[in-house]
């Protein structure tokens, strides 16, 4: 490892010229501050998100719809509840035919075939959010003819998919061929060893990815803006325009109101709060998985 | 993103499946009756690829739907306005005339800021977790840089709002236009809400991005590169200049243009700090706009069908732009780590 080789060479080699020590260390010194100057706003950030965030938090934050201005009081039970409404649409969506492509990619696609698609699902994860939603728009709205819960999930499925995709099949990449075959030895068709052999076995990976892709459009707001729209109501159809928390805290956030504010903090945290422990959950899974334990 | 850190260290890459072709041996008849019905055969194996070649061919069907989606509705603009839409500097929904100019300007803008403030901080963060800090520092670094990546881009611009902007506008602007004044890139009010502001908090969302591919092209450089250059009698900088960053160039440019992709496309964050106002100005002081912020401020409340066939060229050339970059990054990170099973050195 480099440190070692380093503090090695310091002892077997002649004097180095105290120009080049200290290049050494000033570049040391800057690597360490640009550590810190990329920690201090992550700190900031969550420190802030605690402190405006606890003080807003509160029973009737958690139960209620929003009141209208100048009423205090309202929270966002309707958009906690939507959010968790269009993400699950989403996975309905999206979660099958990723890992559906992913098992494609992994037992059938190593061809030209195979990289076609696999660049694909790399081009689709990089298409800005906001054109997924325009997408969106033009394929269920303005066939529906008004915004709908659906319409965001679908958006949302879209910008899953690709990195379902991908992880899955680098999970089951990781499934030895000899399990593969062993159970082609026993007669067992391709089919019912891919399903409860090679998957079974990668199930933890599986899971990883589709939580990181659940994770990344939990947050999402763009893709939301027309299709999902928000509404200030409960709604719980797929027909019909709803509450998501990320949109509710951007009306919130840009709104000249103080009430508002608070109210789009404690949203913020409620969010990051479900986020953040998605992504902890995976990093534990993945040390614990199956494939984790180097 | 995130899915760059899933093969934890010491794994094998992904192997070859020639071998499953053993599948197509007809199983030993004696045998195929013990097994439990429904494991015959020919007919589930075809169903079951059909099945996964259909999940696979939906997600060329996705791009191909975005495509033909973004360029059929688009298509009033283009035959109102052809190449002049992107040299317009006119965004005037009311008389029906559109120019993309100040949009586009707002987005390249905004996004080299990013990279001009974010390269440094990333490949630095990206050198120190690789090549100096103390092994058990590695993992608690890393995580917590990933967890920017984890933060959604609404809390970002929230707290640029209430955090970034004041502090921008009560101290770090008047500062520079004491300063830097002079060049004309730091003139004029210290609003707080502008191009600037945009630039920082996209910098801090990218910093995952560049750092983390960064931090992963740095460790498939082979060791007996740093090897070597101590044995010459490099410091331990001198070996991660010569021995390290200079084998590594390609894949951190990759990075770099992912990172810029990412950049480009942003939308809510900086659609909540950059003021959003179609002008084109010189100083960072300044508001402006961006493609992405655009439609998410004016999409759902076009008026006419030429304005939102304007919005969706927009939306196009967004689309394509981010493309070619993402293509083009992930050729350069290929270049790199090709063949090199990712973390090897970890």
């Amino acid at each position: 490892m480099p440190e070692t080789a380093a503090t090695v060479s310091l002892h077997a080699v002649p004097p180095i010229a105290l120009r080049r020590r200290i290049t050494d260390h000033v570049m040391t010194g800057v690597a360490v501050l640009t550590v810190i100057l990329v920690l201090v706003p992550l700190f900031a950030i969550f420190a802030y998100l605690v402190y405006r965030g606890i003080g807003s938090i509160n029973w009737a934050f958690l139960t209620q719809t929003p009141k209208p201005v100048g009423e205090a009081g309202g929270g966002m039970a309707n958009a906690i509840v939507g959010s968790v409404f269009i993400l699950a649409l989403a996975s309905i969506l999206g979660v099958p035919v990723g890992v559906g492509a992913g098992i494609y990619l992994a037992e059938y696609g190593r061809n030209r075939f195979g990289d076609v698609i696999r660049f694909t699902a790399d081009v689709l994860n990089g298409v800005p959010s906001i054109v997924i939603g325009i997408v969106a728009y033009s394929i269920v709205v303005l066939y529906q003819k008004h915004f709908s819960a659906l319409a965001g999930g679908a958006a949302l499925a879209i910008m899953m998919i690709p990195t379902i995709t991908r992880t899955t099949e680098e999970m089951l990449l990781l499934v030895p061929q000899a399990l593969r075959e062993a159970a082609y030895g026993l007669g067992i068709p391709r089919w019912r060893t891919t399903l409860s052999i090679t998957l079974r076995t990668a199930t933890s990976g599986v899971i990883t990815g589709i939580m990181l892709a659940f994770a990344r459009v939990a947050g999402e707001t763009a893709p939301l803006l027309f299709t999902a729209f928000g509404n200030q109501f409960w709604n719980l159809s797929a027909n019909q325009p709803t509450a998501a928390l990320p949109l509710q805290i951007f009306t919130y956030a840009i709104s000249p109101y103080d009430e508002w504010h608070k109210q789009a903090w404690a949203g913020a945290l409620v969010l990051i709060v479900l986020i953040v422990t998605a992504v902890a959950a995976v990093r534990f899974a993945v040390r614990r998985g199956t494939f984790g334990a180097a | 993103m995130a899915n760059f850190a899933l093969r934890p260290p010491g794994m094998p890459g992904p192997q070859p499946l020639e071998a499953a072709n053993v599948s197509k041996l007809p199983p030993a008849p004696t045998q195929a009756a013990k097994l439990p019905r429904g494991t015959s055969g020919e007919t589930g194996d075809r169903v079951f690829k059909f099945t996964m070649l259909l999940c696979g061919l939906a997600v060329l069907a996705t791009l191909a739907l975005i495509v033909y989606e973004l360029v059929l509705r688009s298509g009033p603009s283009w035959h109102a306005f052809g190449f002049k839409f992107f040299a317009g500097r006119d965004w005037d929904p009311v008389n029906e005339q559109f120019g993309a100019l100040p949009f586009i300007y707002g987005t390249l803008v905004s996004s080299l800021l990013a990279l001009i403030i974010a390269v440094p901080l990333s490949v630095g963060v990206a050198v120190f977790t690789t090549e100096m800090c103390p092994k058990a520092l590695r993992g608690p670094l890393s995580f917590f840089v990933e967890l920017l990546a984890a933060i959604p881009s609404v809390v970002y611009g929230l707290w640029a709002i209430f955090v970034l902007v004041p502090l921008l506008s009560n101290y770090v602007q008047p500062f520079l236009g004491r300063t830097l004044g002079w060049t004309g890139f730091f003139d004029g009010p210290p609003y707080g809400i502008s191009m600037l502001a945009a630039g920082i908090i996209l910098a801090i969302m990218i910093v995952p991005i560049i750092s983390s591919i960064t931090r992963e092209v740095l460790m498939v450089v082979p060791q007996h590169q740093r090897e070597a250059a101590l044995a010459l009698g490099a410091t331990r900088w001198e070996m991660i200049r010569v021995g390290v960053l200079r084998n590594a160039r390609a894949g951190i440019m990759g990075g770099i243009i992912l990172g810029l992709g990412r950049a480009l496309g942003e939308t809510m964050a900086v659609t909540m700090v950059i003021g959003n106002r179609p002008e084109i100005a010189k100083s960072l002081f300044a508001p402006g706009y961006t493609m992405a912020s655009v439609l998410a401020n004016e999409f759902s409340e076009a008026t006419g069908d030429l304005n939102l066939a304007a919005l969706i060229e927009i939306g196009l050339a967004l689309f394509l732009v981010t493309i070619v970059v993402n293509a083009l990054a992930r050729l350069l990170v290929w270049t790199v780590t090709r063949g090199q099973p990712s973390r090897a050195n970890a």
